[in-house]
């Protein structure tokens, strides 16, 4: 057991000093945050304010344009082609708007910049010059107010229950698919990540001759233990440090960018129709629906189980890595054609997964979160759905979790004993035929 | 002296031969013990029951006189295989205190062998740097220093000297006839006969799984004498003095005869036979086979050996 511990250390320390370790578990949450600011920014404070000069001939508008600092219309008394270009040259305005002289307009109107203008000003422009014409035309062809109109428009929701009285929204159950998608694919990453550095450890020991020198002073098995838990440790660390860090900097988001906040409202309250005291509606319901996003999701279940499945998943295929690793030699295209078998299972479970998520409680998902070769995939597509009455039963989660550790000690098992023989050996590959003799054969 | 190790009738098989088949002998305490034979013998795989690394399909491993426990004995053996590696990314002075806590040392235990160790062997610049920065001869110098770090009395070397330079080779020469006078059993395995005559007490051959001789290297050498000597003369040797059926000339120069002694002549029939023809002699040997020539006849004759399962 000390010897265990003494190689998992060594296996652990040695990648994580590397300073490709340091840059891919600090830089990359890094990188990801920092698109995500600089696309923030740019949509914030994509593109200059843009003044433009609307000449109205017919008073279609009448003013009613209106202005804010991204885009400010101003109406001019200006209406030759020639004058309106002069406002342009004199940098007075960047652009200037042609309306026709009809009062419900069909065909393009000319818009004539002096800079070309990007696409978020010419959204802005467009769907304020659209939203004007609309309530025109409403109201001159109809004789229908804006606030009739949204009266009329108004949604009622529906809210779903099961029988037993619990109440699950859309946006929860919503959240819950995304957030099982999430998970069961990260899962699917890790097996594949750290399964496969697995096996390039074992493979190097194997190549360098080390694994001989090594296993005249500890068990092969030991070695084989040391590597895949010293490997497992560092992929647990890399992932807590990616998940504090996208998470806080995430909550930091606010600090640097202040105007976020009023943005949203701001964009709540352009929204259609234009309710009066929509931004303030707007944003308690954001913060209402975000509430129900917590209540209807069990965050520390989902979280406690994604720690489960990401060790107990590890543990079962990486001593599979570690004997596909053991058996071949330098060629790591050897090594391919024996993954196979390994990896097939793996991708069945991503093909359960996005199935269980939209239908958690139907027989292939129920096989897949049990089976302990998909489980870890499947059940993470299904636990977001919650434990009980309304999600998974509870002899389905404990099954699940019994088998998926009786499994990992079954592969471990097995694999220790092709590990023995394929790492002491040399020359040509061999057939998975013949690794199972290995590994039912006393040595 | 106590017996240390002691093989037991010990059978090995793979799926397609027999790679050791009914191989026993004993090893004495403090002697340097070869373990010989061409390649594909079956040394290593022997070695590896020996460290406990492949169990027998039969027969036993006595060590000291129990039956070999791996998780018991393996810190008393010190293991220098044949297909040897170090980590080539790790520090030397990490990587051997890391070889010596797997070996069963405590951390400040090991820090004070290595640091022994390097001292002894001019290597205490190497603490530092990398196995990738050494050349072939310094690893293996490195890799002698692991194997024996922790003072077990049990050293297998295989093939030790494998690319090692003279002088480097005549240093851990003179490390393993100090380890042994020490106290400590090396088993040396190789298919170098000069380097056994010089190092070994005891020898076994072994040859397509099977042993085929054992004994001390002067016991061996006797046992294989061919009646062959060298003469040494002053005078005039006549073509005629030959043509003689007490010997044959095996070769011949200046002062010097090369002669196969006839199975029923003595040593002084052929003396005085010489000594009538007027020659004077100036040195009569007798001219033992070396083990080099002992190995290729024994492993030639061996050949008819069938190795499959019939």
């Amino acid at each position: 057991m000390n010897k265990i511990i003494l190689i998992a250390q060594r296996e652990f320390l040695t990648r994580v000093m590397k300073r490709t370790f340091l840059l891919s578990t600090i830089l990359l949450p890094l990188i990801i945050f920092g698109f995500y600011a600089l696309m923030i920014y740019f949509s914030i404070n994509g593109e200059d304010a843009i003044k433009v000069a609307v000449s109205d001939k017919a008073a279609i508008l009448k003013g009613a344009l209106k202005s804010d600092e991204d885009v400010s219309f101003t109406i001019v008394k200006d209406t030759t082609t020639a004058q309106l270009k002069q406002l342009l040259t004199s940098k007075q305005y960047d652009a200037y708007l042609v309306l026709p002289p009809v009062n419900t307009p069909t065909e393009k109107m000319q818009i004539v910049s002096d800079k070309k203008i990007g696409i978020a000003s010419r959204q802005r422009i467009e769907n304020r010059v659209n939203r004007v014409l609309e309530e025109s035309r409403l109201q001159t062809s109809l004789n229908v107010t804006t606030s009739q109109l949204d009266s009329l428009q108004q949604e009622v929701e529906l809210e779903y229950s099961t029988i037993k009285g619990e109440k699950e929204s859309d946006i929860g159950a919503i959240a819950s698919n995304i957030i099982g998608y999430i998970s069961g694919f990260l899962i699917y990453i890790v097996l594949f990540i750290y399964g496969s550095m697995v096996m390039r450890g074992v493979m190097e020991e194997k190549v360098n001759r080390i694994a001989e020198v090594v296993v005249s002073s500890v068990r092969p098995f030991q070695l084989m233990m040391g590597k895949i838990i010293g490997i497992g440790s560092v992929g647990l660390i890399q992932f807590i440090i990616w998940f504090v860090l996208v998470f806080g900097l995430q909550l930091l988001l606010p600090l640097f960018f202040p105007q976020l906040g009023e943005q949203m409202q701001q964009q709540a309250a352009a929204g259609p129709g234009m309710m009066p005291g929509g931004s303030v509606a707007a944003s308690s319901d954001a913060i209402s629906k975000l509430a129900e996003i917590k209540n209807s999701i069990n965050i520390p279940l989902v979280l406690g189980a994604f720690i489960f499945y990401f060790l107990g998943g590890y543990l079962l295929y990486a001593s599979l890595f570690a004997a596909v690793g053991s058996a071949v030699n330098e060629d790591p295209q050897d090594a391919q054609s024996l993954l196979l078998p390994i990896t097939m299972p793996i991708i069945f479970g991503i093909v359960i997964m996005t199935k269980a998520v939209s239908d958690p409680n139907s027989g292939i998902a129920v096989f897949g979160s049990l089976f302990p070769l998909t489980s870890p995939i499947v059940m993470m597509g299904r636990i977001a759905h919650g434990v009980g009455d309304t999600g998974i039963p509870v002899w389905q989660l404990i099954t699940s979790m019994a088998l998926l550790i009786g499994g990992f000690i079954g592969t471990t098992w097995l694999a220790g004993k092709i590990y023995r023989v394929g790492i002491l050996m040399y020359g040509k590959k061999p057939t998975w035929k013949e690794l199972m003799k290995w590994a039912f054969k006393k040595v | 002296m106590s017996t240390i190790l002691a093989l037991q009738g010990l059978k090995k098989y793979y799926q397609t031969h027999k790679a050791v088949d009914d191989i026993s002998f004993s090893i004495e305490q403090g002697s340097i013990f070869g373990l010989l034979g061409p390649n594909g013998a079956g040394k290593t795989t022997l070695l590896r029951m020996i460290t406990g690394i492949f169990y027998p399909d039969e027969g036993q491993v006595l060590f000291n006189g129990q039956p070999f426990n791996a998780m018991e004995h393996i810190r008393q053996i010190g293991y220098m295989p044949e297909e040897r590696g170090l980590y080539k990314k790790m520090k030397i002075g990490e990587q051997v205190l890391y070889l010596a806590q797997l070996r069963g040392l405590s951390k400040a235990e090991a820090t004070q062998r290595v640091k022994y160790w390097f001292e002894k062997l001019d290597m205490a610049t190497w603490w530092n740097k990398k196995v990738e920065d050494l050349s072939k001869g310094m690893s293996q110098k490195l890799q002698f220093v692991t194997t024996v770090m922790h003072n077990p009395q049990l050293i297998i070397l295989d093939e030790p000297f494998s690319g090692l330079d003279p002088v480097n080779a005549n240093l851990i020469k003179d490390q393993i006839f100090e380890l042994a006078k020490g106290g400590s059993t090396i088993i040396f395995s190789t298919h170098r006969m000069e380097q056994v005559e010089e190092i070994c007490d005891q020898i076994v051959l072994v040859n397509l799984g099977k042993k085929i001789l054992d004994g001390t290297v002067q016991q061996v050498r006797t046992d294989f004498k061919e009646n062959i000597f060298e003469l040494n003369y002053e005078g005039q040797l006549l073509p005629e003095m030959v043509a003689t059926y007490l010997f044959q000339v095996k070769a011949s120069k200046e002062g010097s005869l090369t002669l196969q002694k006839d199975a029923g002549t003595s040593n002084n029939e052929l003396l005085q036979y010489f000594m009538q023809k007027g020659l004077t002699i100036t040195g009569f040997t007798e001219v033992l086979p070396s083990l080099n020539d002992i190995f290729i006849r024994l492993v030639k004759d061996t050949h008819s050996i069938s190795r499959n399962f019939a």
